[in-house]
């Protein structure tokens, strides 16, 4: 197979010259400079590298670059935009929802492919959504409060 | 494999040492602070004689002279009135940039917005002996505090002289200096510009009451919130610098194999590859991650292995390693009067063994460093919890003074008591010598798992006696090899005695969030459930006949009040369990509800209160945020968390097989913060954690009639 030349990642175009089988998270940190996205556990059980995928939430670290060539990828980088913050972002800080944070990045982005689908999700939805994502320092709960916060925030401003 | 960097923290020679001259307007010694920093005002905090030893690790040379010498904070107020405070100790999730930020602003009376707080970076700040123990809140914060308070009181004496007035009817408000009655008032930048002003303070400064606090005691946010949301913050494995090559490092197939013969030369014949062959140690560095992993697999070894312990035979394997003769007596000195007198007056005696398994940090961010040299000398960037004991390794082990190595410490993707060694720095900095480039080097997952260290596993023997009416008379209890933290029983025993057992660890073993206390508190807690039980006593007033201590009795009222403790169960499987105590100086008490399914088995932590004491709080969202994260911590550890290993491999190094609390394991945690204004504010990392185990399995007796003694207490379920 030959190496994958470009790659979409928040709706800009790279050009790269790398071999498909590398991760995207390689790519993303080593080639585009783009470090948001955390290497965790390099087998898809953390979700500290989680970027969202046509809109879908991917480990990232288990995903071939030659699959997703063809694709838009997007990162944390990529989902504040012109200097707001996503919805998810500011209810982060606002709940205060993260510690040492080097989960936050695949938090941030899986719960926002969450609000994508379901603007009204209950406890439970939001469980079962994130629980491929690991918080070290225990902020679930908090965690949890955000995620309901955003999703207020994004009923009563339609982004 | 018997290594062990439990509480072993590297002596160091006395470094930013001050001529003992007078002690004002002194010189930095080998640093001109003005000229890398720029002109203003610097505050050293100088640590009093005795404080000096304990925080610092540094013995004071000769002269008595009871002067202060060791510096162990400085602050810096630029000509443009931004603030700059340089200090040893390091953020890893535990909020101490935010918590110390509020420290400065509170008594310099400054915004925190313009606060640069410069943390573990061994060029710029103060020797510090590392960031564990809970130490940064009782011993910087008020460091800080004095030097941010003396800074005040010298741009106050600035302004009194331009402005030729009393000082005395100037106040500090809002980054400048006002005088109410003329309404005057200038601006700390005003007063810094042109000033190369150098002070060195010790505890002299009175600091602002904790009743009249305005920044400390109010949640601020994370100072660095913003930067963590967007992904821009750069962790330490996110550090790249211009031709930076990949290491990755040859490990040995199981725990004390040894090479026979080694066979590089293939991998060396790749273009762009470096091989380094040096003791027992074999690496390469690549251009990518890819290459050097490759690079690797073209390595020929062949290994001998000598047979090693497994966990099936861990605690029989810690009994018989015991070091000879009698343990260490508890330094608490709480081996008083006859434990065989007591037994003799008892109505009951209880004996019980207690076992925690060996368990695993896992910090979501594995180790990693960057390490370039540059003519002699070295600079690292690496996750750590103690840059000055990383710096000493790079020196010893590439056998070059001190001053030629620069650890830099990002704030970093956790530790909890798992990163205070320098591995990943040191191998990155053999692979750069040897390639002549920068090198990066970051441990997978499994190596993490592997070669990292673990909390130690332990055997705790109890032997207790208690008259009919509750009073205990008789308390023994032998700790073998957890640690001796926490081992001290808080309630009031007159026949005590409590040693801890040094021996043999299978594992690599180290410090873990509140070391041995977790241990000691499962093993006393659930013991003295036991008694309860034994007594047909309600758990809580058995514990509180035989307490004294108001502070811990305190905090067992106000969580068994907001838990509702005594309630009747109203649930087919459900359970209420309390324990508690102290280490650390702060007090702790947790409640917990659970419910075990019938036909499963399963546990479920339902609900838990903690109510806590650490003092005058500092940060009251912050502490929540801890004292929450601290329980589901401790959900693991309590219920599923343990390594498994077998003749020198582990056997679930890696997170599909090692299972870690996660969104469904979170109980909803509801915290009561004493808030004590009247005393002194201790750190809350650690302690809150030592109540959840016992909680826990006690609630799952009420729940079951299971007496559970070993950590993990479920990991199947419980049995029947």
């Amino acid at each position: 197979m030959s190496n994958v030349t470009s790659l979409s990642v928040n709706g800009m175009r790279y050009p790269i010259d790398v071999d498909p089988e590398i991760s995207l998270l390689a790519v993303l940190r080593d080639h585009l400079g783009l470090t948001g996205s955390k290497y965790g556990c390099g087998e898809g059980q953390c979700g500290a590298c989680t970027v969202l995928i046509d809109g879908y939430p991917r480990r990232s670290c288990i995903t071939k670059v030659g699959t997703i060539a063809a694709k838009q990828v997007t990162t944390i980088e990529g989902l504040h935009k012109d200097g707001r913050l996503h919805p998810v972002q500011q209810a982060f800080l606002e709940i205060g929802a993260l510690q040492c944070g080097y989960c936050t990045s695949g938090m941030i982005v899986t719960a926002s492919a969450l609000l994508k689908s379901n603007l009204d999700p209950g406890e439970q939805d939001i469980v079962r959504f994130m629980e491929g994502n690991i918080c070290r320092c225990g902020t679930y709960q908090r965690i949890i409060a955000a995620i309901r916060m955003a999703a207020r925030m994004m009923k009563e401003v339609p982004s | 494999m018997n290594r062990d960097v439990m509480d072993s923290p590297s002596r160091e020679p006395e470094r930013y040492e001050l001529d003992s001259q007078p002690m004002y307007h002194f010189e930095l010694g080998r640093r001109d602070f003005f000229r890398v920093f720029g002109g203003g005002i610097v505050i050293a905090c100088l640590l009093e004689k005795g404080l000096a030893v304990q925080e610092s690790g540094r013995n004071r040379r000769g002269s008595d002279e009871g002067l202060p010498q060791d510096i162990a904070a400085w602050l810096h107020i630029g000509e443009d009135g931004g603030v700059t405070v340089y200090t040893g100790k390091v953020e890893v999730g535990q909020n101490s940039r935010t918590s110390l930020t509020q420290a400065v602003a509170e008594e310099l009376r400054v915004s925190p917005a313009v606060i640069r707080m410069v943390m573990g970076d061994t060029d710029l700040t103060p020797f510090d002996m590392g960031t564990f123990g809970s130490r940064t809140t009782p011993t910087m914060n008020p460091q800080l505090r004095k030097a941010a308070s003396a800074a005040r009181n010298l741009l106050i004496d600035l302004a009194a002289r331009t402005w030729q007035t009393d000082r005395g009817r100037l106040i500090a408000k809002d980054g400048e200096v006002r005088d109410p009655e003329t309404r005057r008032a200038i601006a700390y930048r005003a007063l810094a510009k042109g000033q190369k002003l150098a002070r060195a303070i010790s505890a002299v400064d009175p600091l602002s009451p904790a009743a009249q606090w305005t920044v400390m005691g109010k949640s601020v946010p994370k100072v660095d919130g913003k930067d963590i949301v967007t992904g821009k913050h750069i962790y330490p494995s996110d550090i790249k610098l211009s031709k930076m090559l990949h290491g990755k490092v040859l490990r040995p197939p199981s725990f004390g194999a040894t090479p026979v013969s080694i066979d590089t030369r293939t991998a060396e014949a790749i273009p762009g590859v470096t091989v380094v062959h040096d003791g027992n140690f074999v690496g390469v560095a690549a251009p990518s991650e890819q290459a050097a992993l490759r690079a690797l697999t073209e390595i020929r070894v062949e290994w001998k292995s000598v047979p090693q312990p497994s966990s099936k035979e861990l605690f029989e394997y810690l009994k018989k390693n015991a070091e000879p003769g009698e343990g260490q007596q508890d330094r608490r000195g709480q081996t008083t009067g006859s434990v065989e007198n007591g037994l003799g007056a008892a109505d009951q005696r209880l004996q019980a063994t207690y076992t925690v398994a060996y368990i695993a940090h896992a910090p979501l961010e594995p180790r990693a460093a960057v390490a370039q040299w540059e003519g002699g000398k070295l600079t690292v960037w690496t996750g750590t919890q103690r840059p000055f004991g990383v710096r000493g390794e790079l020196a010893e082990a590439f056998r070059i003074p001190e001053d030629h190595v620069r650890v830099h410490m990002p704030d970093m993707g956790s530790g909890y008591g798992g990163k205070h060694t320098g591995d990943a720095a040191v191998e990155a900095a053999r692979l750069a010598r040897a390639a002549g480039r920068p090198v990066r080097l970051a441990w997978t997952r499994e190596e993490e798992f592997t070669w990292a260290y673990f909390r130690p596993a332990g055997v705790i023997e109890v032997s207790s006696g208690v008259k009919r009416d509750g009073t205990i008379t008789a308390w023994e209890f032998h700790n073998y090899n957890s640690g001796s933290a926490g081992i001290g029983s808080p309630y009031d025993i007159p026949n005590q005695r409590i040693e801890f057992h040094a021996t043999q660890s299978p594992l690599r073993q180290g410090s873990y969030r509140a070391l041995a206390a977790t241990a000691n508190h499962f093993a006393r807690e659930s013991h003295m459930d036991e008694l309860a039980h034994a007594l047909q006593m309600n758990p809580l007033e058995f514990r509180l006949k035989n307490l004294k201590d108001s502070r811990l009795r305190a905090v067992y009222e106000a969580a068994a009040h907001k838990f509702g403790w005594g309630k009747a169960k109203s649930l087919p499987g459900q359970g209420f369990g309390i324990a508690g105590g102290f280490e650390k100086g702060g007090y702790v008490a947790t409640c917990a509800e659970v419910s075990v399914d019938p036909s499963s088995r399963q546990v479920r932590i339902v609900r838990v209160v903690t109510a806590f004491d650490c003092g005058a709080v500092i940060n009251p969202d912050q502490l929540r945020n801890q004292i929450e994260g601290a329980n589901v911590m401790g959900i693991g550890g309590a219920l599923f968390e343990a390594i498994e290993f077998e003749n020198g491999h582990i056997l679930n190094a890696r997170f599909s097989h090692y299972r870690v609390p996660r969104f469904s394991d979170a109980p909803l945690i509801e915290v009561v913060l004493m808030d004590r204004k009247d005393l002194p504010s201790v750190g809350a990392g650690e302690t809150p954690i030592v109540g959840l185990a016992p909680a826990v399995g006690n609630a799952i007796f009420d729940a079951t009639g299971n007496r559970l003694r070993s950590l993990p207490m479920a990991p199947n379920g419980v049995k029947m």
